[in-house]
């Protein structure tokens, strides 16, 4: 059986990886991809805890996120078309105004 | 063993691959290897006894959330993601600086021991079978929230279709041609046309100023406008 300090650390690593690229990317796609590798973390941590206390709950909850994930994905996709249609770039800091 | 063997693996390629999404210049290139770490995240699952969602991550994110990234990296025609200057060098390195952080903080909180209650032996989940076990839980103790996962789903392909819509279809032409109509004062059909096919065809003032601007925008953004017989049709 592995040990749940493993998957919680690799889960840790993951969330971690997601946070720089938000950080450090600047392409809004790109940044898309990284909340994605944070959410993707945090199922792990679920499924891991859900194998170490034996309960069916945390999977359940996988699920539900995932579910959420697809939804905030063609949300946010539809988003940056919208928004390189208008300004020709999906770059943030090119992207620093709320008027349209 | 056979399985931490596999576990150690497959974590090793998630993380190389999740390094590489964001590292890479090349979003399509980003983009692949996001599938790969996903890929290897369902390898995980099924290590961690979660069959069901294994399988569900390889369907869900590698088919069909990283179908739609790829659509639209082409769709958009992306060039590269090119990055130059001290305020972007300096951006990069406060980023690099706070995820050291907080993998510090992290690393902290995995090496104390917490006490997270009784380890359940490993048959207790597996034995009716993962994915009837998971069917047996949403519809009964998460019933509802399962329905209303329906609603969130419903209300997401709405906006998606509503956000994603171009601009000349989501009736700006439809509104500007409706305030004409109804600010003519005559409903002669030979007039509404002369008016609909040109705009200065009608005197000043009959159009607030504001319907103008919007019908000046919608015609600059190479709106097509469409004869009076499809009016209804819309």
């Amino acid at each position: 059986m592995i040990p749940v300090g493993w998957s919680l650390a690799l889960s840790a690593a993951l969330f971690t990886i997601g946070v720089v690229g938000v950080l450090v990317r600047r392409n809004a796609i790109v940044i898309f991809m990284s909340v994605e590798l944070m959410l993707n973390a945090g199922n792990l941590a679920f499924v891991a805890f859900a194998r170490s206390m034996g309960s069916i709950d945390g999977q359940v909850f996988v699920f539900f996120v995932m579910t959420v994930a697809a939804a905030e994905v063609a949300i946010g996709l539809a988003l940056i078309v919208n928004l390189f249609r208008l300004r020709e770039s999906v770059f943030v800091d090119e992207i620093n105004l709320l008027k349209g | 063993m056979t399985a931490q063997i596999l576990f150690a693996a497959l974590a090793a390629v998630l993380v190389v691959s999740s390094l590489l999404v964001i590292l890479h210049r090349n979003p399509v290139t980003s983009a692949l290897f996001l599938v790969s770490a996903f890929c290897s995240l369902a390898g995980i699952y099924l290590t961690l006894h979660a069959e069901f969602l294994g399988m569900v991550q390889v369907i869900v994110y590698a088919g069909a959330i990283m179908v739609l990234f790829l659509f639209v990296i082409m769709y958009l025609n992306l060039q590269h993601d090119l990055e130059t200057g001290v305020q972007t060098a300096v951006r990069r390195g406060i980023g690099w600086i706070a995820g050291a952080v907080l993998l510090a903080e992290a690393g902290l909180l995995v090496s104390k021991r917490w006490a997270v209650g009784p380890i359940a032996p490993p048959e207790a989940v597996a034995t009716p079978g993962n994915t009837q076990a998971i069917g047996i839980a949403l519809y009964t103790r998460y019933l509802f929230p399962f329905e209303i996962t329906s609603m969130v789903l419903l209300v997401a392909m709405v906006g998606a279709i509503v956000i994603a819509r171009s601009r000349r279809e989501r009736g700006d032409e439809a509104t500007v041609r409706r305030v004409r109509l109804s600010a003519l004062p005559d409903s002669d059909p030979r007039v509404r046309t002369a008016a609909l096919a040109e705009p200065s065809a009608h005197p000043e003032g009959t159009l607030a100023k504001g319907d103008r601007e919007t019908y000046e925008i919608s015609t600059s953004l190479g709106g097509a406008v469409t004869p009076p017989g499809e009016e209804s049709s819309r």
